[in-house]
This record gives C-alpha cells, sequence and structure tokens, in this order.
C-alpha cells in the first residue's frame, strides 16, 4: 500500500512548482503514456500521468482599474478591495486578486480578474493517476501573477473511488462542485475566458472546497446521476462555520441522445451553509461632512441556500464533434441569505451598526458555441443578475440607502448585464487562441473589453467530461 | 438541515439501489465501435444484448463522453473496446463516471480487443510533433478479418466467464461463428488477389492491417501528420509526390470529410474511394460478413474504372 503510493506522492510535490512539473512531463512524455486507462492492469510505476497548461491573456478595458473596481454613482469614495487593510483578522477569502463589485451581491469572494495589458495568466498543473486499481488521484494547482506577487492555489486535490459498484463514486478532498454545470470545469475548459457574472457574484472564482462527495448512476437507459457533497464550508458565500460540515449540496442530472446528432443534459443543485460566520464585504470609506473618515467593513453571520438550474444541448452531425459542432447551454442560479450584518469599525474593530439582512440575489446566463469549420468556433453568451436586498434595523425599522449602500447589497437600480462573443482557432487540441469582446455593464456605464488569450498544455490530463 | 439533504441522497441511492435486484435476462455488451458490438452479438448470440457506443458514421478518436453513454457503461457486464489508445478521449470517463465496477480494468468485463492480436505501427518514441500517434501501436485492428478471428476467440473465454450458466452456447456459437468466418476469409482473399501489389493513398492510417492482409501497398496519406487534417500545402506536395510514386486509387473512411480525397481525385484522376470502417459504415456493410464484402467490392470497382 505504502510502495503503491509512492509515485503519487512525488508527483503531488512536484506539481507545485514549475520545474518540477516539467520534470513530470519530461517523465510523461519520455515513457511515451497516452491518457490511457487501458494499461491500468498492472501498476506501474509511471501509472500517473501529468501536464501543464499555459493561459496568457492580453486584457483591454476602456476604464481603469479603480473603476473597474467601484465606480457606482456615489458621491463619496467607497474603497476597492486591494486596500482593505483594516488590520481585521483573516478569513481567507479575499487576500488576493481583486475584489468584483457586482452591484446588489454582497462581495467576499476570491476572484482573478484581468489586469490591462499582457499577462502570463493562469498556468494550471494537473497530476492524475491511480493510487491502486481502485483508487484514482488528482491534483491541479493554479498559479497565477498578482498585485501581490506570485499567487498559488490549489484548486483541487483529491481522491476518487474507481470501482466501488452499483454507479456509485466517491471523492474526498477538495474539489470543485458539482451543483452546476460549469461549476466543476477549470479555466482552459471554459468556452470563454472569463466565467459567467452569475458564478462570480455566487461562488467567487471557483466552487472548490474541502470535504466529500457521493453519487450515484441510476440503471436506466436514460442518464440520471443523484449526489450529495459535504464541505467544511470556508469558502464564500459560506465562511468560517468552526463545523465539520459547514456546507452541504444536493445535485440532480439527467440526460440522453436525440437520435445520433443531438445530445443534452439538464441539472438541477441545491447547496446550503447554515452557518456562515463574519464573512467580509467590501470596504465601505469616505470622509463625513466633518471631516473625519467613515471607514467600515460589513461582516455578515447567518445562512445562505443557493438554488441551480440548468441545461446544456449539443449538437454534432453524425455525432462527429471533430467536423463540425454547436453547443448551447443556460444556467441560472438564485440565491437567499439571511441573518445579521455588523459594521466594523476600520480603526478599532467594534461594531458601529448592526443590521438583519435578508437578501436575494439571482442571475443567468446563456451562451452557444458553434464550431464552423475544423479548428474555428464563435461563440456569443448573454450574462445578466439582479438582486433583491432588505436591511433593516435591529427593532425592525427600514434603514436608509446609504446604509444598504455601505452593507455592500445596494444595487442603485442597476441590474448587472454584459454581452460577450469571442472566436477561438485551435490549430491542435493542445493549442488554442482566443479574441473576446465583453460589452460589460455589470456597473451603470458600459465597460467595452477585449481579451486576447492563448492556451497551450503540456503532457496529458485526461479527457473532458461533456 | 445538513441532515436533510443527506438523508434525501441516501433515500434516492436507496431507491435506485432496490431497483438493481431485478434479474438481467440477458448479458450486457457495450462495445466502443460497431465491429465489437456486431461480433459479441455473433459469438453471443441470444443471450447477448450488444449495443455500440458508436457509430460505422463516427470517428472513434474524437467522440464525446456523452451522458447517454455513461449510462449505458453503467449497466454493463461487459465492456469491448478496441483499446491501444483509440478511445483515450472519452473511455477513461466512462469508466471512471460509470461507477460500474465489473468493467473497470482488470475485471472480467473489461476487454481490450487490441490486446488479444499482434499490434502494427508501434512507434520507438512519441512525441506531439508526429501528431496523433498511437504509442501501443496502430489501433485500426478490425479491418484484418484473421485479426478479429483472434478476438472472437478472446470474446467467447469472456463470455463463458461472465455468463457461466450458458458457457456452451458461447463455444458452440463461437465455433459456428468461427467456421463460417474461415471460409470468408478464404473467398475474401481469393477474390481480392488481383490487388495485391496496388498502391493506395489513404486519408488517415487507419488502414495498414487491410494493406497487411490484402498486401495493398499505403503510398501516402492525406493527413500531413495522424490526426492533423490534410492542408493545401501537405496536398500540393502529396500532388508531386504522386508523379514519382504512382497509385491506384485513394481511399478514405466513410466517416471523413471527403472534400480532400476528391480534391486529390479531381486533379490526378485517380478514383476516390469510400470505404466502410466497421459494420453501419455504408449500408451494404450491415454485419461483419457484407462489412468486407463491401470492402473488397469497392476496391475492385475503383481498380475497374479507367
Amino acid at each position: 500500500m505504502h510502495q503503491q503510493k509512492q509515485p503519487i506522492q512525488t508527483a503531488l510535490c512536484k506539481a507545485l512548482t514549475l520545474a518540477g512539473c516539467i520534470a513530470t512531463l519530461g517523465q510523461t512524455v519520455g515513457a511515451a503514456q497516452p491518457a490511457s486507462t487501458t494499461q491500468h492492469l498492472q501498476l506501474k510505476d509511471n501509472n500517473w500521468e501529468g501536464s501543464l497548461i499555459l493561459q496568457g491573456v492580453y486584457y483591454h478595458s476602456d476604464k481603469d482599474d479603480d473603476h473597474h473596481e467601484h465606480g457606482d454613482e456615489h458621491d463619496h469614495d467607497h474603497g476597492h478591495g486591494d486596500d482593505h487593510d483594516h488590520g481585521s483578522h483573516d478569513h481567507g477569502n479575499h487576500d488576493h486578486g481583486h475584489m468584483v463589485t457586482l452591484p446588489g451581491f454582497p462581495a467576499g469572494s476570491h476572484q482573478h480578474s484581468f489586469k490591462d495589458g499582457l499577462q502570463a495568466g493562469h498556468i494550471e498543473a494537473v497530476v492524475s493517476g491511480n493510487i491502486t486499481p481502485h483508487l484514482n488521484a488528482r491534483v491541479t494547482t493554479a498559479m497565477l501573477d498578482t498585485d501581490h506577487g506570485l499567487e498559488v492555489e490549489l484548486e483541487e486535490a483529491f481522491v476518487e473511488s474507481a470501482s466501488l459498484g452499483y454507479g456509485t463514486n466517491i471523492k474526498l478532498g477538495r474539489f470543485f462542485s458539482d451543483i452546476g454545470y460549469l461549476s466543476s470545469k477549470h479555466n482552459h475548459e471554459w468556452d470563454f475566458s472569463d466565467t459567467p457574472l452569475v458564478y462570480e457574484g455566487m461562488f467567487g472564482s471557483h466552487t472548490n472546497d474541502d470535504g466529500l462527495q457521493f453519487s450515484v448512476v441510476a440503471p436506466t437507459d436514460t442518464f440520471m446521476q443523484f449526489g450529495v457533497e459535504l464541505f467544511k464550508g470556508d469558502k464564500f458565500p459560506a465562511n468560517d462555520s468552526g463545523n465539520t460540515i459547514g456546507a452541504s449540496s444536493f445535485f440532480a442530472k439527467v440526460g440522453g441522445d436525440i437520435g445520433t446528432d443531438h445530445s443534452w443534459q439538464a441539472g438541477i443543485g441545491h447547496w446550503r451553509a447554515g452557518d456562515v460566520n463574519n464573512r467580509e464585504g467590501a470596504l465601505h470609506e469616505h470622509p463625513r461632512p466633518d471631516g473625519s473618515m467613515h471607514s467600515v467593513t460589513p461582516e455578515f453571520s447567518g445562512d445562505s441556500k443557493i438554488n441551480t438550474v440548468g441545461a446544456v444541448y449539443k449538437w454534432a452531425p453524425n455525432g462527429n464533434p471533430k467536423e463540425r459542432n454547436f453547443t448551447l447551454q443556460g444556467e441560472y442560479f438564485q440565491r437567499d441569505e439571511g441573518g445579521d450584518i455588523a459594521m466594523i469599525e476600520t480603526q478599532n474593530g467594534s461594531t458601529a451598526r448592526q443590521f438583519t439582512y435578508n437578501g436575494e440575489q439571482y442571475g443567468w446566463y446563456v451562451q452557444g458555441v458553434y464550431q464552423f469549420r475544423p479548428h474555428w468556433r464563435v461563440g456569443l453568451r448573454h450574462d445578466r443578475l439582479g438582486s433583491d436586498n432588505r436591511l433593516s434595523n435591529p427593532d425592525g425599522s427600514a434603514v436608509s440607502e446609504h446604509a444598504l449602500s455601505a452593507a455592500g447589497l445596494a444595487d442603485h437600480g442597476h441590474d448587472p448585464k454584459r454581452n460577450t462573443v469571442m472566436v477561438d482557432y485551435s490549430p491542435r487540441e493542445y493549442s488554442r487562441w482566443r479574441l473576446q469582446y465583453n460589452q460589460d455593464e455589470h456597473q451603470p456605464e458600459t465597460d467595452h473589453q477585449v481579451i486576447l488569450e492563448y492556451t497551450h498544455s503540456f503532457g496529458s490530463h485526461g479527457a473532458h467530461s461533456f | 438541515m445538513q441532515l436533510r439533504i443527506i438523508s434525501l441522497g441516501l433515500l434516492l441511492s436507496g431507491l435506485i439501489w432496490s431497483s438493481l435486484g431485478l434479474a438481467q435476462a440477458k448479458v450486457r455488451v457495450l462495445a466502443c465501435e460497431p465491429e465489437w458490438a456486431a461480433l459479441a452479438q455473433a459469438v453471443g448470440g441470444a443471450n447477448v444484448q450488444a449495443r455500440s457506443a458508436t457509430t460505422g458514421l463516427q470517428d472513434p478518436h474524437y467522440i464525446e463522453a456523452r451522458p447517454s453513454l455513461i449510462a449505458q457503461a453503467r449497466q454493463a457486464d461487459l465492456l469491448i473496446c478496441t483499446g491501444a489508445g483509440l478511445e483515450e478521449g472519452w473511455l477513461p470517463l466512462l469508466l471512471q463516471k460509470s461507477g460500474n465496477r465489473r468493467i473497470q480494468a482488470g475485471q472480467a468485463g473489461h476487454l481490450m480487443a487490441s490486446d488479444a492480436v499482434q499490434l502494427l505501427d508501434i512507434p520507438s518514441h512519441v512525441d506531439r510533433s508526429m501528431g496523433h500517434v498511437h504509442a501501443q501501436g496502430n489501433p485500426h485492428i478490425q479491418i484484418d478479418p484473421r485479426r478479429l478471428a483472434q478476438v472472437a476467440t478472446v470474446l467467447m473465454q469472456r463470455l463463458v466467464q461472465i455468463d457461466l450458466d450458458n458457457a456452451s452456447d458461447y463455444r458452440q456459437q463461437h465455433q459456428q461463428f468461427a467456421q463460417r468466418w474461415k471460409q470468408a476469409i478464404q473467398r475474401w482473399e481469393q477474390q481480392a488477389r488481383p490487388l495485391r501489389g496496388q498502391g493506395i493513398v489513404v486519408h488517415h492510417k487507419s488502414w495498414v492491417y487491410l494493406e497487411d492482409w490484402l498486401g495493398l501497398i499505403q503510398v501516402d496519406t492525406l493527413e500531413p501528420k495522424p490526426g492533423i487534417p490534410p492542408t493545401t500545402t501537405h496536398l500540393s506536395s502529396l500532388l508531386q509526390d504522386l508523379q514519382q510514386t504512382p497509385a491506384s486509387m485513394i481511399v478514405y473512411a466513410a466517416y471523413q470529410n471527403p472534400q480532400a480525397a476528391q480534391w486529390l481525385s479531381g486533379k490526378t484522376g485517380l478514383p476516390a474511394v469510400k470505404l466502410p470502417s466497421t459494420v453501419g459504415g455504408t449500408a451494404a456493410a450491415s454485419d461483419l460478413f457484407t462489412l468486407f464484402d463491401d470492402i473488397i467490392q469497392r476496391l475492385q470497382q475503383a481498380q475497374a474504372s479507367p
């Protein structure tokens, strides 16, 4: 048992450094093992595979970064995520990267938004393989250069059963949740350079957390899968639950074919965290008329629940997607939150005010991607968000619009939306160039964004799921 | 609150498990390609229900692990695929997502046909500059009936192992099939004798076993490298090369885009022949016997055309 684990453990260590990864790849390529599970009969030293996925981006936005951060039309200045250094304790959610402010959506998520100009973006190192014939493992680390230096994020690190039987699978460790269609996809699998706004608003950049997933596929001709996930609950929109299981989810997926040309999948999901503690929002800071500074950060404690529904339809003539194919997908997420919001003074950490909070946020996207000839695809996407947040004083009386704004929950009468068009060219399976344009109205004023992105991968990291 | 979700999940999985108690009368075979479904049906007869994950008009390299295929893999008692990396883009996902223990590697229900035969084109080394090359060797073995007969034997043994109650049926049906098949091979070899030594240009290197069997000679490929679609530069250089080493026909599979083959045919006057690479590739190739009948007939027609 210990001997069998050795290659994977070595792999894990190596995956954490760039140089290590290249060494990993060298071995994989040298051993000439393709991404095949047909050779699992005997356990070999090289029964794992590694890959490194390089993404780079040239990004141009009409707005400079500062505007991008807040940009609501209040006459005083709201601070932004990068300088909310107010000596509060670390909740681990947003110490790096930008805070993307979506009006009406509580901030607090860790978000990898683009910086203007050229940047060697998101680099994924993936190592996977089988530990025993009954246990597979996969580790995905992402590296990116931020304003705070090189950031390494452990996106996934899990072991997964390979042969429990009866259609069941158990996954243990850190993994991407399956409650949405895109939720389990890595950046390089996205059809657009950025994630739909609703994913940013609901979960931040990724839906990963530490925990356990149990799923079962029904023995039916129509694909039916049910799953339960139990999470530690430390990732946005959960925070610091203090419980062993701080968040949980349930999902169901159905799918099938219509003839040889059409296939589909639909799913629903429910995610909840019953014990969210001190989830920090964005710093609210401006000078008062008397010249003193008003500087507070909202902290939410309570429960958060998300419902998801989504569907994907794919078309490929004769079931051959290589020449031409079309994918249409859409998802709708809705979140209910209830609890208290404490406004924490930057200066002394004391609670300036306390509100009762009942909020609803929702959003959807629809996208279509058409491969009109080998290697070439075009895509369109529409994003839209909305919210209905209510704050009241502990005695039940209504609060001012300013208080709602200070709590980071005001939508200022604006429903965020975005239109996206992209074209990409993949000369090889492991090489892709993409040009994308966003007409981004997540803030009231429209921002025009142009993204030029390349994605190249070395090694093999297994096939992409439907 | 978390408990409610857990119990809901457990309830649902309980319901599914209880439905497993229903006895399955037939051995369910999921074949990755139509030829193995046809072979399983021929050897398994009435005791077997065989389905194929792909059709004769699909490129088995590049299909998706669709939900319907996961559902089929979930229920299969025996999985038979080509292996040698042909299905690497989707089979690992089916195996993982199906949660079906019976068809996992190492089990009796996991059969890779390429393990039962000697492969050709085994590269001494593989790197990406070579295109889509299979490290274990060329996987397109189904197009040699002699190798197919070897797979039939292993398939029979697996069916015996999985469904011992009907072992004598499988042995008997296999014997009958092997007998008929041997006679058919003799007939095909007879018919195809005039094709021996003919040069062919192929779209993809998927006919090496046919070439090996019938003595055809592969002059060149339309793809510049395996899995890389034909380019105009490659086709023009191919056109020049053909003046040095002549060929007598251009061969492409039913699932491949015929444009490149037709373009070259227009430039050279060589006939472009669409061949079924498996059962269902053409209307005439409705089973394993008619598959090879049709292949040889189409080759003969091309040879006869001026």
